[in-house]
């Protein structure tokens, strides 16, 4: 059997695996915001949010590593496995770009990501819906933060406007895969659109207009920033192999 | 991180005369200091006890701030989960205390904004010790074992200095501080006791970082010409060779016991003193970095600066949004 049959087999990894995936990319990606935000108190806000993230990976590798019983631990999902066995949405492996790009991404990703957590945290799988407990209270507040700077880019001057516009024009080609319905969480979408549309409004934005959607994380075909992330990310696993630290 | 008063060996002396002061508010003041009660922000203070408590905060909030930057270089490196989580943890601290330490120094008539600008011109200091390369994972180690070790020593007295909001600020740095030193040796004993690589880099990283931690104190007490006042004001309360003494009593046993080799062939117990002599410090390195001239000096001026400059859209956006709003409001 493949390593994708196994995964396809048993839901609970593949949950446990597109979650901690989420969270891990993301994660690095906003750590490497810190020392360079706008202002200490959002590179304190951002590094806060990345905290998060790399916790609820650590969490859902951790189970993902006991249900598939391998051997391999988090660490080892996290540091030792290559672009294909990512299953991450495309999404969160986006360039972070200017701050109005980070923002939109973590807009679009974190409003997802607590409603897809309500519905973890009230499912009747004990392991995950544990973990989704505690993440979702972290997340309602990584949705608050990046929702009120949306109303405030908005809101600003021109070019913060000019800048977040450009910002989820550029992430917005990802949604899609997000409610994929083979991959994703169709059933949230009506909920999200009417979240997104409520804060796009208050920021006196227009939805961007419909387009195709690019879809491939949830199956190992990633963007080629996933790469780059990655060897910087994994750099120390990959050149001292054996070593504990 | 912190620092001790930093100037630049060529740069006069800061006006530190109270000859102009009221010679009974004077006294009042340094009754009060001297019974140890805290100076408070609406409370009267010697002109030269402002600055100088100015231009100690602020180079201690600077410090923290450049201070993230060497560390903030190795976050999307860290060698695993629970390493990256503590590290992102840590730096954030330190992001923290710049955030209260340029709250203390406000509330001595200074903006924000004012302290940023001096940094990035130049005219403020912070501590020599981030004008350094964090080259190996073991130089994160170093640098919280060393320079956060360094940095306790510091601050734990400064939990009395006289200026009551920067001794409070004190209180909580501290407590974060002490495990910022005991990840940083952790790190250190678990690459101690790795591979020959690591062991290599844990020995690289202690001999590189070593003598700029015993430089993190200061000039030597004798080249110190503003010691005497800050002591009798409180703002200090040990001199410079006093902490660097105590520091090198403490962390050489560490070494020793990890197995590590502390670069001094100087080093060596002393009975009678019961403490350590040292070797020589290369004053003449430690001014050179105070100038601006440390391996990474401009690199870590360039990042704060374009971090600031990049940032001026974002911080302009959330004015104008705000002042939209409270306009809205007011029109309802």
């Amino acid at each position: 059997m493949t390593e994708e049959d196994v995964v396809a087999e048993n839901p609970i990894l593949h949950h446990a695996l597109r979650l901690g995936d989420d969270a891990l990319i993301l994660g690095q990606r906003l750590s490497e915001w810190c020392g360079h935000a706008p202002m200490l108190e959002l590179d304190l806000a951002l590094a806060n949010i990345g905290l998060d993230l790399i916790g609820q990976a650590t969490h859902f590798l951790n189970l993902a590593s006991e249900i598939e019983g391998k051997g391999r631990d988090a660490d080892a999902l996290a540091f030792h496995r290559d672009v294909l066995d990512f299953r991450n949405c495309l999404l969160v492996e986006q360039p972070n770009g200017d701050f109005a790009q980070t923002i939109a991404r973590q807009f679009l990703f974190s409003n997802w990501q607590e409603l897809l957590m309500r519905e973890i945290a009230a499912a009747p799988e004990p392991r995950l819906s544990a973990i989704g407990a505690k993440a979702v209270k972290e997340i309602a507040y990584h949705a608050r933060f990046a929702s009120e700077w949306v109303v405030r880019l908005g809101d600003g001057t021109d070019e913060s406007r000019a800048r977040l516009i450009a910002g989820l024009d550029w992430m917005w080609r990802f949604v899609d895969e997000l409610f994929d319905p083979k991959d994703g969480a169709p059933s949230l979408r009506a909920d999200w659109d009417a979240r997104i549309a409520r804060t796009l409004a208050e920021a006196s934005l227009e939805l961007p207009k419909p387009r195709r959607g690019i879809v491939g994380g949830r199956s190992g075909h990633h963007s080629e920033h996933l790469g780059h992330l990655l060897s910087e990310m994994q750099f120390l696993q990959r050149a001292y192999p054996g070593a504990t630290w | 991180m912190y620092t001790t008063e930093l100037k630049d060996k060529n740069q006069k002396s800061a006006a530190l005369s109270v000859a102009d002061e009221d010679p009974e508010k004077l006294a009042a003041f340094e009754a009060r200091v001297a019974a140890d009660d805290f100076i408070e922000p609406k409370d009267w203070m010697p002109e030269a006890y402002r600055k100088t408590l100015i231009r100690q905060i602020s180079q201690h909030a600077h410090s923290e701030i450049v201070g993230m930057l060497p560390e903030g270089n190795w976050i999307t490196r860290a060698p695993n989960l629970r390493r990256k989580a503590i590290l992102l943890a840590k730096v954030q601290d330190e992001g923290g205390h710049g955030l209260y330490l340029y709250a203390a120094a406000e509330t001595l008539g200074i903006s924000r904004e004012e302290m940023i600008e001096a940094l990035h011109s130049g005219r403020a200091k912070y501590s020599t010790i981030f004008n350094y390369p964090t080259l190996t994972w073991a130089d994160i180690g170093a640098i919280g074992w060393l320079v956060d070790g360094a940095a306790i020593m510091n601050q734990v007295p400064l939990q009395r200095t006289s200026y009551g909001p920067y001794a409070r600020a004190m209180v909580r740095i501290c407590k974060e501080e002490s495990f910022h030193q005991r990840q940083g040796y952790e790190i250190m004993c678990v690459l101690a006791a790795g591979t020959p690589e690591q062991k290599r880099m844990a020995q690289d990283a202690l001999n590189r970082w070593w003598w700029p931690s015993l430089m993190m104190f200061g000039p030597p007490d004798d080249k110190s010409p503003n010691t005497a006042q800050s002591v009798r004001w409180r703002i200090k309360r040990e001199t410079n060779d006093e902490l660097r003494q105590k520091f090198v009593d403490v962390t050489v046993p560490q070494a020793e016991a990890i197995g590590l080799r502390v670069p001094d062939p100087a080093l060596k117990w002393d009975e009678a003193r019961g403490a350590y002599d040292f070797g020589d410090i290369n004053w003449e390195e430690f001014y050179a970095v105070v100038r601006g001239e440390g391996a990474t000096a401009k690199e870590r001026i360039q990042a704060r600066t374009s971090a600031w400059e990049d940032g001026a859209w974002v911080r302009e956006a959330a004015a104008t949004h705000a002042s939209k709003r409270a306009m809205r409001l007011a029109a309802e």
